[in-house]
């Protein structure tokens, strides 16, 4: 069984086995509280990845000066990197923990590596953070398809396997937060009754497009438009291109702003024609 | 009167399809979860989900022929009403998750793409990519946050649910406590739905997601909540081990071509890309010409486990095998398989495409669960029906009814009444073993079909009669137990007492008494093991005295739930003297229908698990042997003394 079986070759062959590597991590207690860190050595297992070294962490929470301290509060579920749990900033750049693997960032003996919360949510605790807003936001551009109910009504429509593509592609973003907190204009907002004016983010802005390019989802396309077009919607995006070099999925993100963008711009000039707003 | 409310906990996909379904019926719900749904478990799903589809169904397969199979992997240990049921509803399933804009994978006309899976010789799962469970979840998820914002599901997400509130023999609420600011706090509810998932994290290291501990489940059970075949704990042939968790190679690899073999020269030191196909022992494919790779899970990890632990022909001479994809083009890898063959490389460093994977088996599925009942439906065969073959005429239509009544308010309700289990957490479909790509059919079948009986039962059902003291009482009680826990704080830290340490030495001993081979002193030896861990998780002692987001808390109280359930699981193997589907009992290596083709029913009295047999529903089709059309007899006498020793 595979607790006990010996396991493949790891990443990188360069690291030595059996070494040490020093984590610090900044810490907070909850909202409010201040920030501060503490640092810990571990001695990771064969593959260790991020999560397997916080785990280590837990079971004896002990840092290099000697003193016990309660153990690190972290968000994870897959451990795959399919869910977007366990996003957090490591050594400055935003990215999933299960899949940091030690090998790779800290293969010499007393190498550093660096967690922080994500700076642009409200910290929980420790490396936990709120990220409601970002699903709120789903909310805003109403990304769903309006089916009329959960009856036995037939299939949807069909499909090219080109178009499939594409709306699989957008549609494996799994609100990890990565490109909100690469975006320069996206800013931390704890007080909720701001959200529906402030930037929604370009996962948001890809939702909508997926959804308006359904071909039962389009029926709320003017609807997820004028949200785009309103405070807070896509004119804000300063073109910065940050979200999509940090997009695990590879989302295409630039080039739903793009489309997005575009669509606001006709959606404006024809509601303005057809005397609506 | 106070509105009808219901409760559903959990937001996989069996939750969200509840919660969804429920709501539409105009009864507010009430959502809990540990985690934003979006994340739950259901995301890892990787391969597919299985239904009859007019291709498949012009070749000579049909509804009929998916319930056969499905009893057939089962081995025979489903009630089977509900499982014809379920195959006769998926079709529906599917057509609906289209509308709800999935984006299935597509044939150059436009259709929906399908693709071969273990147990069956035709294709009947459809698939969205390699990342199936997270397109389903994300449609389910998105169908809630419209009736979120429509004010019709309320959302709980990280809160977790500590116990269900009975009233004579009936379901009233639940007690939960909210993640984050440690609330606990009383909901009343005309009926709760658990669709709280499976329980792999007893065993340490499995393919689930680190949320999956079974301790909700386990919770229900401490009140009275019977659980059905606890051991049957299906173990997945194809996953890479590693240090956190052990990541699935779906079966979807080798339903789309994927050949399992080993060198015939032991301890071959050659990378597996050099070694000429003549020199390549495909045993699986040797063993059973019908359907090569794609036996069913709980025979290819035990010939896994057979060529590796006890023929020792595990490449570099280590637990493991080739998975090898490497004939397929490239192009055509990345469009179907693409998000798993890259969690390999992201794991294991090496490109799938180029070189042969390694993988070993690894602890997957809880075919066991809570308990549950149903309504049979208008289907009641004179006798048994016989071995169905493909293109023969199936016995019977499509329509709804037949396995169940459509609506009956007892479907899939637990034996506590207004209480109901969908999804992994509930035991009705699998039997033994689940076949590949049934999981997430089962799970949205329960939320869909069954939602409507939890719809039926809250309406036709006088409300709630209950006095407040109840459900303080209740709060009071998990209160004084957090606090009791919390208050461990000062005492000495020892391994003996740390609850990251019982929790692994708990999952070393199940994943090694009670996964691929079982014996009965091997299972007699686990229980002396539990014993002596609930000894110790008596005297456990919490790092963390924080009233804020106090993981440890929710951390070390599952613990103590998982402790619970491995009783059951372990108990449920050793009442069970006989091998069928995922149990397979070196002791007793034969099936034995006549003693127990019975459910094992764990029930918690006295704060203690006793294992009763219950009879099942086997009306519709007649038990056969299940060798999948195995060549040679080696089978039976499969020398695994060394296996089970270690
Ligand atoms: C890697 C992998 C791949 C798979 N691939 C396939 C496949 O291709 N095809 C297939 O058919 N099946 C597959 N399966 C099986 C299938 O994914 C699961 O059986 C299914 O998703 C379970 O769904 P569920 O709704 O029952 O529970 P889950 O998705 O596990 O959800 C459980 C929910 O309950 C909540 N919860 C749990 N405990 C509590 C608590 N105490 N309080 C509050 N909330 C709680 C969680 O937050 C979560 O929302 C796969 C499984 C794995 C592990
Ligand atoms: S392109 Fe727009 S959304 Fe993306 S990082 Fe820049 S400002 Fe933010
Ligand atoms: S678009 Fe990419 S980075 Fe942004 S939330 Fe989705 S997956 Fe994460
Ligand atoms: S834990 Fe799911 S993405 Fe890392």
């Amino acid at each position: 069984m595979s607790n006990t079986a010996t396991t493949p070759a790891t990443n990188s062959a360069t690291a030595k086995q059996g070494r040490t590597v020093r984590f610090r991590i900044l810490r907070c207690d909850g909202p409010g509280k201040p920030s501060y860190w503490s640092e810990f050595d571990v001695q990771p297992e064969l593959n260790a990845n991020v999560i397997s070294c916080l785990k280590q962490i837990a079971e004896k929470p002990v840092m290099v000066d000697g003193k016990e301290v309660t153990p690190v509060v972290w968000d994870s579920g897959c451990l795959e990197e399919v869910c977007g749990a366990c996003t957090m900033v490591i050594n400055g750049k935003v990215r999933q923990s299960c899949t940091c693997l030690i090998d790779d960032y800290a293969p010499r003996d007393g190498d550093t590596i660096t967690l922080e919360p994500m700076s642009k949510f409200p910290v929980v605790r420790d490396l936990w953070v709120d990220r409601e807003r970002l699903f709120h936001n789903l909310k805003r551009v109403k990304a769903w398809v309006p089916i009329d109910n959960t009856y036995s009504l037939g299939p949807g429509p069909k499909e090219s396997p080109e178009s499939q593509q594409t709306h699989y592609k957008l549609s494996e973003c799994m609100s990890c937060g990565c490109c909100l907190e690469a975006c320069p204009q996206f800013t931390i907002e704890e007080d909720e009754s701001k959200w529906n004016n402030a930037f929604i983010g370009a996962h948001a802005i890809s939702q909508a497009r997926l959804f308006n390019n359904h071909e039962t989802g389009k029926q709320l396309k003017g609807e997820r438009l004028d949200e785009l077009a309103g405070p807070g919607g896509v004119a804000d995006c300063g073109n910065a291109q940050n979200c999509v070099k940090v997009c695990p999925k590879e989302i295409p993100l630039t080039e739903s702003i793009g489309a997005m963008g575009r669509a606001t711009t006709i959606h404006k000039i024809a509601s303005f024609f057809s005397g609506k707003k | 009167m106070e509105q009808k409310r219901v409760i559903v906990v959990g937001g996989g996909l069996a939750g969200l399809a509840a919660a969804i379904r429920i709501a539409e019926q105009d009864i507010p719900v009430d959502l809990f979860s540990m985690v934003p749904v979006k994340r739950s478990h259901s995301v890892c799903a990787q391969g597919g989900i299985n239904a009859a589809n007019d291709i498949a169904k012009q070749q000579g397969y049909s509804e009929y022929q998916h319930f056969d199979e499905t009893i057939y992997g089962g081995d025979y240990l489903a009630d089977q009403a509900p499982v014809l049921e379920m195959a006769n509803f998926g079709p529906k399933i599917i057509d609906l998750l289209d509308r709800m804009g999935v984006p299935f994978n597509r044939t150059s006309e436009g259709y929906r793409q399908l693709r071969l899976f273990g147990g069956s010789l035709f294709k009947r799962t459809h698939f969205s990519g390699a990342s199936t469970g997270q397109q389903l979840l994300y449609a389910l998820d998105e169908q809630t946050r419209r009736y979120e914002s429509e004010g019709k599901v309320t959302k709980y997400e990280f809160w977790e649910f500590l116990a269900p509130i009975i009233k004579d023999g009936k379901a009233v609420g639940i007690v939960a406590q909210d993640m984050r600011t440690m609330q606990t706090r009383s909901f009343k509810g005309d009926a709760v739905v658990m669709a709280t998932g499976g329980c792999g994290l007893v065993f340490g290291k499995s393919t689930n997601s680190v949320i999956c501990t079974g301790a909700a489940a386990a919770r229900c059970y401490r009140h009275g909540v019977w659980y059905g075949n606890p051991e049957m704990i299906q173990v997945h042939p194809t996953a890479i081990p590693g240090a956190d968790k052990c990541r699935l190679m779906s079966e979807s690899a080798r339903g789309e071509g994927g050949r399992v073999w080993v060198p015939k020269k032991a301890g071959d030191t050659r990378p597996g890309r050099e070694i000429p196909e003549g020199e390549r022992w495909y045993f699986l494919e040797e063993r059973y010409p019908d359907y090569g790779n794609l036996v069913p899970r709980d025979i290819a990890s035990r010939e896994i486990f057979d060529v590796c632990v006890n023929d020792k022909m595990g490449v570099f001479g280590e637990n493991q095998v080739y998975l090898d994809l490497t004939h397929k083009d490239r192009e055509y890898l990345d469009n179907r398989l693409g998000a798993i063959l890259e969690i390999y490389q992201k794991f294991v460093g090496e490109d799938p495409r180029e070189n042969p994977m390694r993988i070993f088996p690894a602890v997957h599925y809880s075919m066991g669960g809570i308990w549950t009942t149903y309504t049979k439906g208008n289907y009641d065969p004179s006798q048994p029906h016989g071995m169905h073959n493909p293109g023969e005429t199936p016995p019977i239509g499509t329509e709804m009814g037949l396995g169940m009544q459509l609506g009956a308010p007892n479907n899939m309700m637990t034996n506590i009444e207004g209480l109901y289990a969908f999804g992994e957490v509930n035991f009705a479909y699998h039997g033994a073993t689940r076949l590949g790509a049934n999981a997430l059919l089962s799970c949205i079948f329960d939320g869909l079909y069954n939602g409507l009986s939890v719809a039926n039962y809250v309406k036709n059902n006088g409300g709630i009669d209950a006095e407040q003291s109840l459900y303080d009482d209740a709060v009071k009680h998990e209160e004084d137990y957090s606090k009791s826990l919390i208050d461990t704080g000062s005492a000495d830290a020892t391994p003996e007492t740390n609850p990251y340490t019982i929790a692994n030495e708990l999952g070393v001993e199940m994943t090694e008494a009670s996964t691929v081979v079982k014996t009965g002193e091997r299972l007699e030896k686990a229980e002396e093991k539990l014993a002596g861990l609930r000894d110790r998780f008596s005297r456990v002692r919490l790092g963390d005295a924080a009233s804020w987001t106090n993981q440890s808390l929710s951390f070390t109280r599952a613990t103590g739930d998982m402790l619970i359930l491995a009783e059951a699981i372990i108990k449920g193997g050793i009442v069970r003297k006989e091998s069928r589907g995922s149990h397979y009992r070196l002791d007793y290596p034969d099936r034995d229908d006549d003693n127990f083709m019975k459910t094992t029913v764990a029930k918690f009295e006295g704060n203690a698990t006793r294992i009763d047999l219950h009879e099942i529903d086997t009306r519709l089709v007649k038990p056969r042997p299940r060798t999948y059309g195995k060549t040679d007899s080696k089978a039976s006498e499969k020398k695994q003394e060394t296996a089970a020793a270690s």
